[in-house]
Parts: structure tokens; sequence; C-alpha cells
């Protein structure tokens, strides 16, 4: 479904009585391409308690980026970072207002903002309230940056600069990568995160199996998920097989007739691992049904297949994959959760169920996951994303919610592709637990 | 020299529609490289130069003189895969399996894949003969005078196209005329055609039910299922269809309706075969081998009209491969016998059970025996799946491999016969 909307404003003629009568303006995202430069122009690097750390810096450089200080008169920034992981106290937060103000708008077009805080820990009433301020501050700088420019808050546990995760976290998070990504905080936490081998095919060696990608995400996710190296197994319906057929010739992966909701998917799935790969590194619960009707109207089948496709299936199959041979050590599971997950939907009931239900799943589950050979389990929430199944919307409702974000469109397929290869990377080992929101800084629900 | 068994690693083919129905504007190649695809997909065999693809159709376009290889070139295998086409009637899916197999056997290759396609639908239209002469001529003639000549030759009836019937060249009968006199000198009941053909449909859905064709179908133009199957099929319902062949056959002898036998049909199917090692290289379950083969074939033209009728070929190639490989009839653990109609099936097995046939025609001293009902077809036939005639090979070789891997081992046979009076058997073993 082509976004003639931001095809328009985008040129001349539409830009020009966009902005004279008023109308949302999206910018054209910046998105990865193998090869480009981590930011479009210089990072600017702060600290609310003097100098960042020396490690931050180098960590930086080492990831691709021009770094300057804050004693640097340019104008023109590719990203604003600041560690804000000292902050103890509210008088501390001034810190953030005299670093972004008179900058925000000097950032360029998809640009980043990028603030490194820590996660309260109880340890003291005044620090967390002043911690938690952060999440507040970066969300709201999130709505006022324009042009495509995003603003995401990293929690880390160590000092800023150090500990796991935090190096495959910013080459996410600066680069096109995370183009529809916004308002986001994500918690970096200890869990066994090796540097890969080459940065650009991190999942080198690894073998990931991906549900539901004969379209849609699915086929996005195993297109990026190969990309960075993966050996991929497509499954879908036997029906859809035609679509995964070449979903796979095009990536060179291999497909595998699944009905993830049917009683014995855990067991054949089993059985495939076992006979055709050596275990399995990566697994994407990507496979999802909507069957929309008000709660009022719903008929048990729409209710049931819906929790059966979205929800008890990702239960069994985790459950299966642990107690056997077949998962290996740091191993990464991804669910897809919705935002509708998170704020609800009229006519959605038992989808939101499902996709509520996924993020009380991957929580749970952490521990267990951490358990088996310091693995992880995290989900990610798509907002608005443009694939056959927002295509089934009435068209003014999708134009709705195509702009009902602070990115003003929809994302598309990769995007969420991105951030699932991401949490799926050996270098987001110390994420775990957690639900990641891709969905432009939705404005339906937090 | 030493040889080896050639394993059978799996196979993929397209859902089998009835002629004219969603593959009518499908070729033979667009349908035998989608089923390429659909393997190279399911095994992750994108640019990989397999040691050869031989694969056939028994409808064939004259501009399809190198269908295998263009199907090859237009895949996602590699194109410096080698390919060659066979035909032998309804024989060529198996035959073309055999010859990869033996060539894995003898060590000329690791890796094979063997094939078959046909449409009924899109099916080669040759102008008529008078015409066709005529044409020659013209283009033979070197003045404009000699081919005003030619041309002059012409007349009207020559227009009308000759459309490819399937009938015997030599009788000028069709197989189903033909094996309405074989059924009838068999004595071979509608009641027992019948029920074959119930249950081969019933088989055929139970198989589908269970996903046992999860891993050997991939779904085309939308089509995900045979469009042939009835799951709902009983002897009472097939009873009610009259008779299309043997029409002329005195009182109640015409047995064979639509319903017990097979529909003209399109569709394609491929199989994967290679040597165990190169099987294990490639992290590829070997699901059994390619044992032993043989083909056979009657004077359907000159001979007994009982004995050799036009499908009783396999018959005569049964034994030969019983001998040679030291087994009786009852060794199997399964059997496919492909369902041309459900009296061929009906012919083939009462011929084995009758002790005269076997001493006269078979130079056997006893009868072959009868075979476990239970064993046969145990996924369905062509009955139900329907019948492009080159895809049935294949389509019968990987179900009976994935059967014999699903029940832990045994042994299988498969019995088809074909034109010409020909048949085709094999032995698979786990
Ligand atoms: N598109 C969006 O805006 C959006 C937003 C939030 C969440 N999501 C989630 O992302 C996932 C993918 O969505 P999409 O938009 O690509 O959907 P889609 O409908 O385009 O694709 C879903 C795929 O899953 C397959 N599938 C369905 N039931 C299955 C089963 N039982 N077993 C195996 N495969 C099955 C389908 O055949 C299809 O190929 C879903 O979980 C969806 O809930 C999508």
């Amino acid at each position: 479904m082509p976004d003639r909307y931001l095809d328009l404003v985008n040129s001349p003629l539409g830009s020009a009585v966009a902005s004279r009568v008023g109308l949302p303006r999206p910018a054209v995202l910046r998105r990865y391409q193998a090869g480009d430069p981590l930011l479009p122009g210089p990072l600017l690097l702060g600290s609310t308690s003097g100098a960042a750390p020396a490690e931050l810096v180098d960590l930086l450089k080492s990831v691709g980026a021009d770094v300057r200080d804050a004693q640097t008169d340019d104008d023109r920034w590719g990203a604003l970072v600041l560690d804000a992981t000292e902050i103890r106290t509210p008088s501390d937060l001034a810190g953030l207002r005299t670093f972004f103000a008179g900058r925000l708008r000097q950032l360029l077009p998809s640009g980043r903002v990028l603030v490194l805080g820590r996660a309260p820990d109880g340890a003291d009433i005044a620090t967390d309230a002043s911690r938690q301020a952060l999440d507040g501050v970066v969300r709201s700088i999130a709505k006022e940056l324009q042009r495509g420019a995003t603003a995401n808050l990293l929690l880390v546990d160590e000092p800023a600069g150090t500990g796991t995760s935090v190096e495959s976290a910013l080459r996410f998070f600066l680069s096109g990568k995370s183009a529809y990504v916004d308002g986001q905080p994500v918690r970096l936490g200890s869990g066994e995160a090796p540097a890969p081998a080459d940065w650009d095919h991190p999942l080198a060696g690894k073998t990931a199996l991906v549900t539901g990608a004969a379209r849609g995400i699915g086929a996005a996710i195993a297109g990026v998920l190969a990309r960075d190296g993966a050996s991929v197994i497509v499954a879908d319906l036997a029906q859809a097989g035609e679509g995964l057929a070449k979903v796979a010739n095009r990536l060179g992966g291999t497909t595998l007739h699944l009905d993830v909701a049917s009683p014995d998917a855990p067991e054949r799935l089993l059985a495939h691992l076992a006979a055709h790969t050596e275990g399995l590194d990566i697994l994407i619960h990507n496979a999802g049904i909507t069957r929309d009707k008000l709660l009022a109207n719903m008929k048990p089948d729409q209710w049931d297949s819906v929790i059966a496709v979205n929800l008890e299936s990702q239960l069994r199959i985790n459950d299966a994959l642990l107690g056997s041979r077949q998962l290996r050590d740091q191993a990464r599971v991804v669910c897809l959760s919705s935002t509708t997950g998170l704020s609800g939907n009229r006519g959605q009931t038992n989808y939101a169920a499902t996709k509520a239900g996924v993020i009380g799943l991957v929580r749970s589950a952490a521990a267990a996951f951490a358990s088996h050979g310091d693995s992880t389990i995290n989900a990610v929430a798509p907002g608005f994303i443009d694939t056959e199944m927002t295509a089934k919307m009435p068209l003014a409702t999708r134009e709705v919610a195509r702009r009902l974000s602070s990115l003003q469109q929809a994302g598309l397929p990769v995007d969420v592709a991105e951030a699932v290869a991401w949490l799926s990377s050996p270098g987001a080992g110390g994420v775990n637990g957690q639900v990641l929101r891709v969905c432009g800084q939705n404005l339906v629900g937090a | 020299m030493s040889t080896r068994r050639a394993a059978i690693l799996g196979g993929n083919r397209i859902p089998f529609a009835r002629s004219n129905g969603p593959y009518s504007h499908a070729s033979n190649q667009d349908m035998l490289t989608a089923t390429i695809d659909g393997l190279v997909a399911r095994f992750g065999l994108q640019g990989e130069r397999v040691g050869e693809v031989a694969a056939g159709a028994v409808l064939k376009h004259s501009r399809d003189f190198n269908l295998t290889r263009e199907s090859v070139l237009g895949s996602r295998l590699s194109p410096y895969t080698p390919a060659y086409d066979v035909q032998q009637a309804c024989g060529t899916g198996l035959e073309t399996a055999i010859l990869v197999a033996n060539k894995i056997a003898l060590g000329q290759i690791e890796s094979a894949v063997a094939g078959g396609v046909d449409t009924t639908s899109d099916a080669p239209i040759a102008v008529n003969e008078g015409l066709r002469e005529v044409l020659l001529d013209v283009n033979r003639a070197k003045t404009v005078g000699g081919r005003l000549k030619a041309l002059s030759r012409l007349r009207p009836q020559q227009i009308v196209p000759s459309i490819p019937a399937n009938s015997e060249p030599r009788t000028g009968m069709s197989m189903g005329e033909h094996q309405a006199i074989t059924t009838l000198e068999w004595g071979i009941s509608r009641k027992d055609q019948d029920e074959l053909a119930a249950a081969s449909h019933q088989h055929l859905a139970a198989a589908y039910d269970r996903g046992f064709f999860d891993d050997l179908v991939t779904p085309f133009l939308g089509l995900t299922r045979d469009q042939n199957l009835r799951p709902d099929s009983t002897v009472e319902k097939l009873a009610t269809l009259p008779p299309v062949f043997g029409r002329h056959l005195a009182g109640d002898a015409a047995t064979m309706t639509a319903g017990n036998s097979t529909p003209l049909t399109d569709g394609a199917s491929t199989v994967l075969l290679a040597s165990d090692e190169w099987a294990a290289e490639h992290k590829l379950p070997v699901l059994a081998h390619l044992v032993d083969a043989e083909t056979a074939a009657v004077d359907y033209v000159h001979g007994d009209r009982k004995a050799d009728g036009l499908l009783m070929a396999p018959v005569y190639a049964l034994p030969r491969l019983l001998a040679r490989n030291k087994l009786s009839l009852q060794d199997f653990d399964l059997y496919e016998i492909h369902e041309a109609f459900a009296s061929t099936v009906l012919c083939t097995l009462a011929a084995w059970e009758d002790a005269a046939f076997c001493r006269q025609y078979l130079g056997l001293d006893d009868a072959l025996g009868s075979i476990d009902r239970t064993k046969l077809n145990v996924n369905g036939s062509s009955l139900a799946a329907g019948h492009p005639f080159a895809a049935t090979g294949g389509r019968i070789l990987a179900s009976l491999a994935k059967q014999l891997h699903e029940n832990g081992g045994g042994r299988g046979l498969i019995s088809i016969c074909a034109a010409g009076g020909q048949g085709v058997v094999a032995i698979l073993e786990v």
C-alpha cells in the first residue's frame, strides 16, 4: 500500500502547500543501507556531570561516529548524545535543558537524540524519581523533534560506555536501523553479550526460524536475519507455501510448512530441527492473525482462533524448546506483540488479549531463558505498519492511523525487522524480558 | 565396479488440477520450474549445482524440445546444472528417477532431481497432417509459381487442427476403451472398482488432514490441494455414475465410470535423489533408497485379449524384479499401484493371484499370490489425486519414501502402467 500522502508532501509543490495550510509533513526516513555512514553528521557528546567518560567517547568513535564535545562550535548535528547516568536529584535534571536547548533545532533530518540513564533501583527515593524523570523528558523530546529525527533512552547498569550490550545498542539506535523506533526506553542489563566477529554479519553461523514468514513483517524479518548472516528457516501455513518458497529462494533459506496452532506443532518443529539443523539459535514468533469484531458480537471461533495462533502457540513452542536439546545456548527469542496490546483497540479485544499476553509471556519467561545458557526472550510491539494485514482496514481509518505518530507515517515491515534482528544478535544479550515498540511514537496509548 | 544405493531425500509437487481448471494458462515449463523452485526452497538448494536433472512430459510442444534444461535455467538451481528430457508415457516420472538413481549408484553423479510434468489444458495442437504437408511443400518450393502450386492443394478440411487424443496410434482406441476390454476379460466387478476409488479419495483426504503432504506439496496459482479430491466420496455415490468406457459391451459389462477412472489433469512433480554421503554433507535425512527397478512391455496390438491388455505390462515386470532380488510379492510393507483406472489395479492383482496365468505367461511355478490390501495405496493414489501423466511417478516415489521413513523402516513396491503397453516397477527400502 504506497503512502501517496508522504510522496506528495515531499514533492516541491506538495510541501509548499502542506506548510501553508498546516498539514502534517512526514519526512522520508533514513533507513539502513550497507555501507552508509552511521549518522548524517557529527555527534555531539555531553554529560550532566562534567565530561563524558573516556570509555563512552572511545566506544562511539569505534562504532563510526564523528564525536565532538560541547566546546565544538558546529550547528548541524547528526546526533546529540547525553550521558545522564549520574543524575541524583531533581535539580540535576537542569543539565538536560542546558545540553539540549538551542541544539535540538540543529539536529539534521533523521538525526538522533540518545540519553543514557540508569533504571530506578529502589535504593533512594529522590534518585529514583530523578531517574524516572528522564523517561518523561525523552518521550517529550521525541514529540518535539521534526524531520524524521528520533529520541530514545538507554538505561545502563554500568558506568556509561562500559557494560554489555551498549555497543550493539549504540549501533542500532544511531543508525538507520532504528528509523521507526521513537520515544522508547530500553534497559541494557548484564546478560552475556559477546561482540560478533563481524559487525556487518552479526548473525553469521546462527540458525534462525521465523513463523508466518510467507509475507509481510515475517518475510521482512527473514530477509534482515539472512542479510545479517543467519541461515533462515521460513515457516508458514501449507496454504501459504507458494509465497513462502519465493521468500526462501530470495534469501537462500529453507521452507517449513507448519501451522503453529496445530496440536502437534511443537513436536513437528523439534523433529524438523533435529533432522535438519545443529540446533536453533534464533526463534521469531511472528505468525499472527486478526479476527476483529466488537466484543458484543464476537463469535467463539473468532475469539479462540486468535488466542490459539497469537499466544498459545508461542507458549507451547517455547516450553517444548526449553525442554529439548534443540535450543542452543545464548539463544534469542523475539515475540511479535503490538501497540494494541499496550493501548487496547476498539473491536480488537481478542487480538489485544494476545498481544498483551505476549508481553506478560516475555516478562515471565525471561528468567527461564536466562538460565538456558544466557538466552533471552523479548517482545517487539509494532505500531501501524503497512502490510496486507493493515491493507484490510478502511481507507479513512488507515489514512488517519498512518499520521497518528510523532513521525506522522506508517512504518515499513523492514523497520520491525531491524529491531527484531538487533534483539536477535549476540550483542543484545543484555536485553531480556523487555518490550521494544517500533511505532514511530504512536500517539495512541502510552 | 562397486555400486551403492541411491537415496531419496524428499520431493515436491504442485497440487494437481483438473484439465482447463486453475492451471489452464500455465505451460509445462511454468509448472516444472515452479515445482523445481519449491524443491529448492524446501531443501535450501539455491545456487546448488545438482549432478543432473531428468524430467519429461508426455504431451509436449515442439518448442519445448529442451523442456527440463529450460526449466532448470528458469529455476534457482545453479545454471551449471545439466538436464535432459525423458519420455516413457505414464512411466516417465518413475523412469527418470531410475535413470538418475543408476548414475548415482555407479558413482557418476552425487545428486539429482527427477521429475515430470503434464498439461492437458495447454496441450500442443498440431496442424492437420494434410495442411502440414502442403505447408512444408510451400516452404520447399523455390519459385513463387511453385509456392502457389503447392498452396493450390489446400482443402477446407485441412484447416481443422489435430488435437492430441489419449489414444493408441496402432489401435486407434483410447486407453479407457482398451482397459474396458481388459476389465471384462478379468471379470472385475463395478463394485470392486468403486470401492477402490472411494478408498483412494478417503486415504488422500486423511493424508492431507494429518499434514502428510505438508513437506511434499507446494501450492501453485492459488490451488492448495489436489482439485480432483472428493473427501466425501463413497461407494454409494460412485455407484450412481454412468459408465463412460466400454459402452458398446453387452449387458452390464460396461463398468468403468468417470468416478473409477482418472480424469485429465495438469501438474508437476520432482524428487531429490543423492548418494548417502551427499545427503549427510547437506544434513538432509534419507527417507528411503531406490533399490532396483524393471520395465516390461506387452504386445497389446496382436497379443491375447486378456494376458496382453494395454496396461498389463507391470504384471510381467514384477516377477523378473522379484527373482533378481530374491523376494516374494508378500515381502513388502507398502504397495503403490498406480490407479490409471481402478480396474487396472484390480486386474494387476488378479493376474498375480491367478496360478494358471502365472504359469503360462510369467513362467512361474505358481501364483505370485495376493497382497494385504490394507498396505495398498495407503495415502491415496491417482483416482483421487489425478494423473498428470509424467508427474505421477514423482508423486508416488516421494510419498512412498516418506511413508516408509515414517514407519521407521520397511520395503515398498511401486507399479506403474504406461501407454504403448509398457510398465515400470521399482523397489524402495529404507
Ligand atoms: N501490520 C501491522 O501493522 C502490525 C502491527 C502490530 C503487530 N503486528 C504483528 O506482526 C505479525 C505479522 O503481521 P503482518 O502484518 O505481517 O501479518 P500478515 O497477515 O501479512 O502475515 C502473517 C503471516 O502469518 C501466517 N500465519 C497465520 N496463521 C498462521 C499459523 N497458524 N501458523 C503459521 N503461520 C501463520 C500467515 O499465513 C501470514 O503469512 C503479527 O503477529 C501481527 O500481529 C502487525
